[in-house]
C-alpha cells in the first residue's frame, strides 16, 4: 500500500479467527495511537492470547485487516518479518533462553542483523556494549548479568524478558501478562517500568490483575467471545453493566 | 558473549588427534611385525573406522546437541557418502573385475546391462566422486530439510520423519534396478587414486586423511558453535518461539546447520568405506541412526568432545563384547548403557565433567561467597565456558 490509510500505529479492523467452528475472534476491530499505552482485559476464552498471535504472525486470520504503521499488512508476513518491521512481544509464561547467560539474552534481542550467513562474522560493537549495560540497569539485572537465564527467579525472568523486548528496540510491545506470579512490590515496579517504557514507545498489555491495571491508569479495553465489549477508563468500564455480567457470570 | 573459536580444549583435542594420526601409522609402518610396539594393520583400519564414526557423532552432535534437533537419520547422510566413494572406486576396478568389463561394474554385467546408467557418469573422476561424497548428502539435507522446517516440523515428529527417509532409502538401495549394486552393495575395490586399499601403506594413510577430516569438522563446528550463529542454535533449541518473536528466521539457522552436519556425515561415510572395503543397503539401516545417536548420549551431546568420545568408548566397547561368547547381546547393552546414560549421567561423560569442573571454578574462588549464585553457575550449559 503507498498511501497510510490510518493514522493508528495498529489498526485491526474486523478480524476473525475460528478454530474448528469455534469463533476465537468474531470481527474484532481496535486501533491503538501512535505513543498510546492501552490495557486489555477480558474473561478466559475473550481471544486476547488470539489476538496477540495475529498481530505478530502466529495466525493467520480467516478474514480482517490487519495493518501496522498504516503501511504494513501483517496478515501477508511471517513472524520475523513482523518482529524486524518493529513489534516485540512478551509471552505468558517468561519466555527466556535459559542456557544463555542474561547478557546473553538481551545481546540476542538486540537490534541488528537477524541473518543465519553473516551470523559466524559477528562481532559486538561499543555502542551494543553500552546498550546492554543500559538495559540491565533498566531492568535491574544489572548484578545478574552473567547469571545463567534458567537460574533466575520468576519474577527476574518476566523482567529480562522486557529488557530482551526493549533490545529489540520495536516500536510497538505487546506484553502478556506481565506481572502474573509476581510478588505486590514487583508489581508495583513493573507498572513503573512499564510507564517509563510507553514514554518512548506504544505499549499494549493484556492482564488479568485489575489492580495493576489500575495502577497503570490507561485506557482499558474489554474483551469478550472474540470481541469489544467496552471500552474507556477503568472506572468506566467497571460500572459498565455488560463488563460485570461478563465478569462475574450470568 | 562470543567464544574463541581455538580454546584450550579444542587445541587439545586437535593436538590428541593429530599425534594418533601420526603416531599409528608410524607404529605400523616403521616397526618390524616382532616388535611388541608394533600396530596390526587391522587394527590400523578398525581405528580409521572409529574414527570415521568419531566424525558421524561430531557431525549428529553439532544438529542435536546445539540447535535441538535429533536426527534419526544421519546415517543415511553417512552411506550416501559412502556410496559416492564406493563408486569411484567400483570404477577404478576396470577391467580387473570377473567379468573384465572396462566399463561395467560386475553386478551390472551380470543383470545383463548394456551402458553405464547416468547416475554412474564421471564417478571415474575422484574429483567429482568427492564433489558428490559432499553434495548428495547436502542437497537431501536441503530439500528434505527445507520441506521439514518451513512446515515447522519438530521435535519427536522430525526424528520419526528422518528414520523414515532413511528406512526409504534403505528399501530403495536394496532393489537390484535401482543400480547401485542391490542386496550385495559394492565392494571386491582394488585401488584408490592408483594405491592398492589393501595396501600397509594405503591402510596408513587413509587412517591418517580420516584423523585430518576428524580435526577439520570438528573446527567447522568451533567456529560456528563459538560465534553469533551458535548462540542463536543455543536459543532456538531452549526456545524456539523467542527466537523467532525476536526476528530471527529459525528455519535458515537449522537449514544451514541440517545440512553442514549432513555434509559431515557424508565425508565420514565415504573415508568408512575404503577402510572397510565394503558399503551395502545395511549402512542405512535406521538402528544404524540411532546407534550413532546413542554415541553421542553417551559422550556428552552439546560438547562436541563428547560425541568423539563417546563414538570411540561405544565402538570399542561394541568390537570386544562382539568378539566374544556374549556377542549375541550386544544390542541388549547397548540398549541398557542408552538408558543408564539418560537416567544417570543425562550431561554424558564429557558433559558430566565439564558440568564438575565448573562448579568447581565457581566454587573455589570464593568459598564463603552467595551460596545462592554460586553453584548454579553451569547447570544446563552444555559448553562448560573454557
Amino acid at each position: 500500500m503507498e498511501f497510510r490509510t490510518t493514522s493508528a500505529l495498529l489498526y485491526l479492523d474486523a478480524v476473525s479467527v475460528s478454530f474448528d467452528g469455534f469463533k476465537a475472534l468474531n470481527s474484532l476491530s481496535l486501533t491503538i495511537a501512535p505513543g498510546e499505552m492501552r490495557a486489555i482485559i477480558g474473561p478466559n476464552g475473550a481471544g486476547k492470547t488470539t489476538m496477540m498471535d495475529v498481530i505478530t504472525g502466529k495466525t493467520r486470520p480467516d478474514e480482517g485487516e490487519v495493518l501496522f504503521d498504516g503501511t504494513h499488512d501483517l496478515t501477508a508476513l511471517d513472524e520475523a518479518s513482523i518482529a524486524v518491521l518493529g513489534i516485540g512481544r512478551k509471552f505468558q509464561k517468561p519466555t527466556v533462553f535459559d542456557s544463555h547467560t542474561v547478557e546473553d539474552n538481551l545481546r540476542l534481542a538486540l537490534a541488528g542483523d537477524r541473518r543465519a550467513r553473516t551470523a559466524i562474522a559477528w562481532r559486538e560493537t561499543v555502542a551494543a556494549r553500552e546498550r546492554i549495560s543500559s538495559i540491565l540497569e533498566t531492568i535491574r539485572l544489572t548484578a545478574a548479568r552473567s547469571r545463567l537465564a534458567g537460574n533466575l527467579s520468576h519474577g527476574q525472568k518476566q523482567w529480562l524478558e522486557i529488557g530482551m523486548l526493549l533490545a529489540q528496540d520495536p516500536k510497538l510491545l505487546l506484553v502478556d501478562e506481565p506481572v502474573a506470579g509476581m510478588t505486590d512490590a514487583e508489581t508495583h515496579q513493573t507498572a513503573e517500568l512499564l510507564r517509563a517504557i510507553n514514554a518512548e514507545k506504544t505499549v499494549v498489555v493484556v492482564e488479568h490483575d485489575m489492580t495493576f491495571v489500575r495502577a497503570l491508569g490507561v485506557k482499558v479495553t474489554v474483551l469478550h467471545e472474540g470481541r469489544v465489549l467496552a471500552e474507556g477508563s477503568i472506572d468506566q468500564v467497571s460500572e459498565n453493566e455488560r463488563v460485570v455480567e461478563v465478569y462475574l457470570g450470568r | 558473549m562470543t567464544a574463541r573459536p581455538l580454546d584450550r580444549g579444542t587445541l587439545v583435542f586437535l593436538g590428541l588427534v593429530a599425534a594418533a594420526a601420526i603416531v599409528v601409522p608410524a607404529l605400523n609402518l616403521a616397526l618390524p611385525e616382532s616388535s611388541p610396539l608394533h600396530v596390526p594393520t587391522y587394527l590400523v583400519s578398525l581405528f580409521g573406522k572409529y574414527v570415521c564414526f568419531a566424525l558421524l557423532a561430531l557431525s549428529i552432535d553439532l544438529i542435536w546437541g546445539y540447535c535441538g534437533i535429533l536426527s534419526l537419520g544421519h546415517g543415511a547422510f553417512f552411506a550416501l557418502g559412502g556410496y559416492a566413494m564406493g563408486m569411484y572406486l567400483m570404477r577404478q576396478i576396470g577391467g580387473r573385475g570377473v567379468y573384465g568389463n572396462p566399463l561395467l561394474p560386475d553386478f551390472m554385467v551380470f543383470l545383463n546391462w548394456k551402458e553405464l546408467p547416468l547416475a554412474w557418469w564421471g564417478f571415474s573422476s575422484f574429483p567429482y566422486a568427492m564433489l558428490m561424497v559432499l553434495a548428495v548428502p547436502g542437497l537431501l539435507a536441503l530439500v528434505f530439510g527445507w520441506f521439514a522446517f518451513r512446515s515447522r516440523v519438530t521435535g519427536v515428529y522430525f526424528s520419526i520423519i528422518t528414520q523414515a527417509m532413511t528406512f526409504a532409502l534403505m528399501l530403495a538401495f536394496f532393489r537390484n534396478d535401482f543400480g547401485f549394486g542391490g542386496n550385495n552393495g559394492l565392494t571386491d575395490f582394488k585401488d584408490i587414486l592408483g594405491f592398492n586399499v589393501q595396501a600397509d601403506g594405503t591402510r596408513a594413510a587413509l587412517f591418517a586423511i580420516s584423523c585430518v577430516a576428524l580435526m577439520l569438522g570438528y573446527l567447522v563446528c568451533r567456529v560456528l558453535v563459538a560465534s553469533k550463529f551458535g548462540m542463536v542454535l543455543i536459543a532456538v533449541r531452549d526456545a524456539e518461539a523467542r527466537a523467532r518473536f525476536l526476528g530471527y528466521r529459525v528455519e535458515s539457522y537449522k537449514l544451514a546447520t541440517f545440512v553442514i552436519s549432513a555434509c559431515m556425515a557424508g565425508v565420514a561415510g565415504a573415508l568408512y568405506v575404503p577402510q572397510v572395503g565394503i558399503i551395502n543397503p545395511g549402512e542405512f539401516s535406521p538402528a544404524n541412526s540411532i546407534e550413532a545417536v546413542i554415541w553421542v548420549a553417551v559422550g556428552g551431546r552439546g560438547t562436541l568432545a563428547g560425541a568423539v568420545v563417546g563414538a570411540l568408548l561405544v565402538n570399542y566397547a561394541k568390537t570386544s563384547f562382539t568378539s566374544g561368547p556374549l556377542a549375541p547381546y550386544w544390542l541388549f547393552l547397548l540398549g541398557g548403557l542408552f538408558v543408564g546414560v539418560t537416567l544417570w549421567l543425562p550431561r554424558g561423560i564429557v558433559g558430566t565433567v565439564q558440568h564438575w569442573r565448573a562448579r568447581r571454578r565457581e566454587v573455589a574462588p570464593d568459598a564463603s561467597g552467595p551460596a545462592e549464585g554460586a553453584p548454579d553457575g553451569a547447570a544446563q550449559k552444555p559448553l562448560a565456558a573454557e
